[in-house]
């Protein structure tokens, strides 16, 4: 069910900008893990070439090969909706969509590529909320708008939109800086959870939170601004957390660099 | 420079020593308005130079004063100005809205007169000058049509041109398109109706007619769409570009194709504000008189085909009432004006409605 997912010298472009040079690592399935690194270095871009959305901006581009299971997702004639139906996002800022109500969003994903039976949405919206931790809150008003839910209970249900349409693996950019701390631990009990099912893996700032949830880590950085973020370490995160094997990875985490 | 940032820091802006401040009382500035138009008339007419008019200008511009002057003496400097300022704006909104107002008030006087069941159930056909019966029943017929086919070919055309141009375009082309619908936006009404004129009524409907060239409503709606266009074309771009990035990404993600994304997230997401533009062409749409009177010609006879014949409008109908000799003309051409006025503000409230009950209640 879920991916490894291997990247291999994945370098990607804004246009003239390079942003991240070079960078190989590999997932494994069933695992959380935390993209952790100064601002700037790339973790986002790289995040985003995972799904191919980087590309979505104009002028970008990946260069290198990413698998998942051996498909590499940059060939030429790979169904780009397929990739990002497979690896699914959960954004910084919750974006529920303004127009739809509770149920809706939860499904948009299913039912926008073409999925009409109302029973088989019911029980997928069901289920997706009741993962997401969010189906005791939301079960009474799932015809009201999703905008009306608080920035923690946004952030869930977007979680839920996007576990509705079975992705593999879930990419998670950032997903609780912008809750407070009862969401985040909300959200982090909640990546345990998925972790059962999916290949999670979660771009933070936070390094208590890298620590507390992830198997593995990966440390990015810059040399200067300007240059292309680069990985410098990526091991269990245990041992990055104690006993990092570059000088580099130990500054940043103890906080003297960065 | 650096030296008065340094003494700003050295030397923090005294403390006050109390919140509180002497404010004037309540009934000050209502008294000062009185007195101001008391004084303003008494100059105004003592000196016997003008009427009402003049006396609310002169009281208007006394009581700014007074207001400034009293409000100087107790508040000080700052309130002084805020009072005046916002009394200046509240005077610029009462002059803004005098005109609608005036506007609205002839209109419902005036055109009372007419305001029966004949006139909305009777065309002009057979009515000499010293009937006094005759209606605009052709002339609403016409104008519901004709803004009716234009808004068909408009809105399909402006929104999908507006979607290229947001979500697809990209370089000179798209660039270009933007220009040109720029360009079209300042076209006047009446170049529109020659346009339209020249190539559909001369060249193209004599293929149709039998080599006759000959005047229709859907001309007329033609030239309509042209100045339709590039309201709706340049307000749902507007609209589009405020739909947030994170939404179309959100959609993205979720592995829709971005036709189907924009379909159905972008599209609802911005629909009231295309609403409003597309009303907004509709108003200018149903209100212009040349390109009708130039492409379908007009007519006193009630035309239900808008392909063949010609076409009155409501805004035709009271230029040309307007104009009339008959001493009946005139009421006709306010009551008219007055129904144009009224289809309009019932489609505006109309679409409002039906935009906003697609958005979820609170």
């Amino acid at each position: 069910m879920a991916k490894r997912i291997e990247a291999e010298n994945v370098t990607a472009y804004y246009g003239g900008f390079k942003a991240i040079e070079n960078i190989s690592l590999t997932v494994e399935p069933k695992t959380v893990t935390a993209l952790i690194g100064p601002s700037g270095c790339g973790k986002s871009t790289f995040l985003r070439s995972i799904n191919r959305m980087h590309e979505v901006l104009p002028g970008a581009r990946v260069e290198g090969s990413l698998t998942i299971d051996d498909q590499d997702i940059y060939q030429r004639d790979v169904d780009v909706t397929a990739v990002r139906r497979m690896i699914g996002m959960v954004f910084q800022r919750p974006n529920p969509f303004p127009t739809m109500s509770i149920f809706d969003n939860v499904v948009a994903g299913l039912r926008l590529n073409g999925v009409r039976k109302k029973s088989i949405l019911e029980e997928a919206a069901e289920r997706a909320l009741r993962s997401a931790n969010l189906w005791d809150e939301v079960k009474d008003r799932l015809g009201k708008p999703g905008a009306g839910l608080s920035g923690g209970q946004q952030q869930r249900l977007c979680i839920a939109r996007t576990i509705a349409v079975e992705p593999q693996v879930v990419l998670m950019d950032e997903p609780c800086s912008a809750l407070d701390p009862i969401s985040t631990l909300a959200i982090e009990d909640l990546m345990f959870q998925l972790k059962d099912k999916f290949t999670i893996i979660i771009v933070t700032h936070n390094m208590q939170q890298a620590a507390r949830v992830s198997d593995r880590t990966a440390f990015f950085s810059i040399e200067k601004t300007g240059d292309p973020g680069r990985l410098i370490e990526y091991d269990n995160t245990q041992k990055i957390f104690s006993n990092p094997s570059v000088k580099k990875t130990e500054d940043y985490i103890t906080g003297r660099f960065g | 420079m650096s030296a008065t940032v340094t003494t700003h820091r050295q030397q923090p802006p005294a403390q006050p020593v109390t919140l509180r401040a002497k404010r004037l009382p309540r009934y000050v500035p209502p008294a000062l308005a009185l007195a101001a138009v008391v004084v303003a008339a008494a100059i105004v007419y003592g000196a016997g130079i003008g009427g009402p008019v003049l006396v609310v200008v002169v009281g208007a511009l006394l009581y700014l004063g007074g207001l400034f002057a009293a409000a100087n003496a107790v508040e000080g400097r700052r309130s002084a100005r805020d009072r005046t300022w916002s009394a200046l704006i509240h005077s610029a909104f009462v002059l803004a809205v005098l005109p609608l107002a005036s506007v609205v008030w002839t209109l419902l006087s005036k055109g009372a007169e007419r305001l029966d069941g004949n006139f909305f159930l009777t065309s002009m056909n057979n009515i000499g000058a010293r009937d006094p019966e005759g209606g605009a029943y052709h002339a609403i017929v016409g104008t519901l049509q004709q803004v009716g086919i234009a808004t068909l070919i408009t809105v399909p055309l402006g929104i999908l041109c507006a979607i290229y141009v947001v979500e697809y375009g990209r370089g000179k082309f798209a660039f270009a398109i933007r220009f040109f619908v720029d360009v079209m936006t300042g076209i006047p009404s009446i170049v529109a109706g020659l346009f339209v004129l020249a190539f559909w009524v001369l060249i193209v409907s004599p293929v149709f007619n039998d080599g006759r060239p000959g005047f229709s409503g859907f001309a007329a709606a033609l030239a309509l769409s042209v100045l339709m266009l590039p309201t709706v074309v340049r307000s749902t771009e507007e609209m589009l570009r405020l739909v947030p990035a994170p939404l179309r990404e959100g959609a993205y993600a979720l592995g829709v194709p971005k036709w189907k994304t924009i379909l159905r997230v972008v599209l609802p997401t911005a629909l009231p504000g295309i609403v409003t533009g597309v009303m907004l062409a509709i108003a200018r749409a149903a209100g212009e008189t040349a390109p009708v009177l130039l492409v379908a010609g007009g007519g006193a006879a009630i035309n239900f085909n808008p392909f063949e014949n010609n076409q009155s409008s409501l805004a035709l109908f009271v230029y040309q009432q307007a104009g009339d000799a008959s001493r009946y003309a005139p009421a006709r051409a306010w009551t008219a004006a007055l129904t144009l006025v009224a289809l309009v503000l019932i489609l505006t409230i109309a679409a409002k409605l039906l935009a906003r009950r697609n958005r979820l209640g609170r």
